[in-house]
């Protein structure tokens, strides 16, 4: 359950890029909050800033102008942008690209507790990899010496969450997790997802441009516009009585089973 | 009616370095009927994007031909070498759409060069004019503006843009096949939307007379398409009408991949999707008795002995000898 003591806190958040006749905003004037161990999704079209934002959660992008706190601090309050990493974790769309293919994977997930100034000893890592993947229903001899190009995508979407097992987060933003992995892949990957946040009792920012998996997922959406918040409110508020007519296009434009979507049938 | 495509019991398989065969594609049967929309379904890794090499005739070694064959209206194309295939199917008879189409536009050439090069490299006394011409009024057609993008290098495009640029540049010699891997994969839902309505557009304006639509998506198949193959570990698991396939799959393995999908329609109470467990076969050995039989939530002890054949059910094609 959500809490209510504010986990992100943003006013009139902007970030330009460009310069001049250029120059344009990526996101314009976002105020919102993000309560802990609350589920928000950001939902829009692509180029609507729902990435730019998550970044500037993860402390990857800077603000041209306006506040968002973190806890109650500025987010780069701390020189070290680390101490951030260590509560604010991320998973990105691509999974190949977020591991190095030079390196074996075990490797990598090994690598994710260089992030804390003390190590646990080489054997209690070890553990602690082994007990990822095995929340992830991977068997580790599995992957024992194998890289990144010898795994499938949902595969390595998978260990891109066991390395968030590893690290233990609090907060995780997951930009796009399943739009790379097939569909019978997505009801897996957002299985572990929800188990990952029952076991870690964490805050999740979850941005997708579709709106029926962000219904599914979410205690509250967000839709973004050309970088401005046009909605926000929870799943049922938001696709039954939507006030913007982005949320509607939105609603509409997914292919839904049982509704009619692009006005003809298909061709016999 | 002859079918402008007929796939004749098809194999294909990749030969490794060590000797070894993966029998990526196995016993593929099917049929295209002018003016049709053929879905083929399936988890990646199933055989689909193999399956498409050889629609094309483009067997590039590793990939050989086990047995069957591919004919385009009569002819069989298999029997062609890549040069030849090239020369004569793509483009003209068959032509595809590829997956990554976003990434698939050479950044460092302006957009008119990269279609030129297809009207040229099938017509080489094309000239230039003549070429410019042709460009500006088909991608005018399909609603571009056709000064401004094919003047444009590709990461100038918006990536709706770019994915009209390449089905426009893919169907410049209004080939009679059109194969979309995955077309609408990487785009988000408002743009997949356009995307489609653009294809059914070729269609309707005769560019183009039929397409064979891969993806993973049920639900976007479900409105694209008029008959659906499943494919499971290389094989068609299932074949029948759209309808048919969706709202009344016969194989276990179809009605898993509609279990899985997360249809959370907004306002109704999302149901939950269910991971199909476990992954399909390595296709690098024999493999023996009903390739899904380890993963079915229906399997019965003789499943793991018997091998499959597709067999009529309800009227249409099914691969397990349980379905009824």
């Amino acid at each position: 359950m959500p809490s209510d003591s504010l986990c992100f806190e943003a006013n009139h958040l902007s970030r330009a890029f460009g310069h001049g006749r250029r120059r344009r905003l990526a996101v314009n004037d976002a105020t919102f909050t993000i309560r802990e161990r609350e589920i928000v999704s950001l939902v829009g079209q692509s180029g609507c800033g729902k990435t730019v934002l998550a970044k500037m959660l993860l402390r990857l992008e800077k603000p041209t102008s306006g506040q968002l706190l973190f806890r109650g601090r500025p987010i780069d309050a701390a020189a070290d942008p680390r101490e951030h990493w260590r509560q604010v974790q991320a998973v990105f769309q691509d999974p190949y690209a977020a591991f190095n293919q030079f390196f074996s994977i075990r490797s990598q997930l090994k690598a994710a507790f260089h992030l804390f100034p003390q190590r646990p000893s080489e054997r209690e890592m070890e553990e602690r990899v082994d007990q990822a993947l095995l929340a992830v229903n991977i068997r580790p001899p599995d992957i024992e010496g194998k890289y990144p190009f010898e795994l499938s995508g949902g595969q390595m979407q998978r260990m891109l969450l066991a390395r968030i097992f590893i690290l233990r987060p609090q907060v995780l933003i997951a930009d796009e997790p399943t739009s790379m992995v097939d569909a019978c892949s997505r009801a897996g990957i957002l299985e572990y997802l929800m188990k990952l946040k029952e076991e870690l009792q964490m805050t999740i920012v979850f941005v997708t441009h579709d709106i029926g998996l962000a219904y599914y997922v979410s205690d509250r959406i967000f839709i973004l516009h050309e970088g401005q918040i046009v909605e926000q409110g929870t799943p049922d508020a938001v696709t039954q009585s939507p006030t913007s007519p982005v949320t509607r296009q939105l609603l509409d434009d997914i292919p839904s089973l049982h509704r009619e979507w692009i006005g003809r049938a298909p061709r016999a | 009616m002859t079918p402008i495509l007929e796939v004749d019991r098809l194999s294909l398989h990749y030969r490794t370095r060590f000797g070894g065969r993966i029998h990526a594609v196995d016993d593929v049967s099917f049929t295209l009927q002018k003016g049709e929309i053929l879905g083929i379904a399936g988890e990646s890794g199933c055989g689909k994007t193999t399956l498409v090499s050889g629609l094309m005739g483009l067997l590039i070694p590793p990939l050989h031909r086990t047995t069957g064959a591919v004919r385009i209206a009569g002819r069989d194309i298999l029997g062609l070498t890549p040069d030849e295939a090239r020369r004569t199917v793509l483009g003209r008879e068959v032509s595809m759409i590829p997956q990554g189409a976003l990434n698939s536009l050479n950044p460092t050439r302006k957009v008119k060069d990269l279609a030129a090069d297809v009207i040229r490299s099938h017509d080489e006394r094309a000239d230039r004019s003549a070429i410019h011409d042709r460009l500006r009024e088909r991608f005018t057609k399909i609603g571009l503006d056709a000064d401004a993008v094919l003047d444009a290098y590709p990461v100038q495009l918006p990536a709706g843009t770019k994915q009209r640029v390449v089905i426009g540049i893919s169907t410049l010699l209004n080939p009679k096949i059109v194969i979309a891997d995955e077309p609408s994969s990487a785009l988000d839902v408002s743009t997949q939307k356009a995307v489609i309505r653009l294809l059914f557009d070729l269609l309707d304006e005769g560019i183009v007379s039929s397409m064979i639509f891969i993806t993973h998506e049920l639900s976007l198949l479900r409105h694209v398409s008029s008959r659906i193959a499943v494919m499971y570990a290389g094989q068609i698991v299932e074949l029948g009408t759209t309808e048919q396939v969706i709202f009344d799959g016969r194989q276990p393995y179809t009605r898993a991949l509609m279990g899985s999908m997360l249809s959370a329609e907004p306002g109704q109470k999302a149901r939950k999707p269910v991971a199909i467990e476990g992954a399909p076969p390595y296709l690098g050995q024999e493999l023996h008795g009903c390739r899904f039989a380890p993963r079915c939530p229906v399997a019965k002890p003789d499943c793991a002995g018997r091998d499959q054949v597709l067999r009529e059910v309800k009227n249409h094609w099914v691969r397990c000898h349980h379905a009824e």
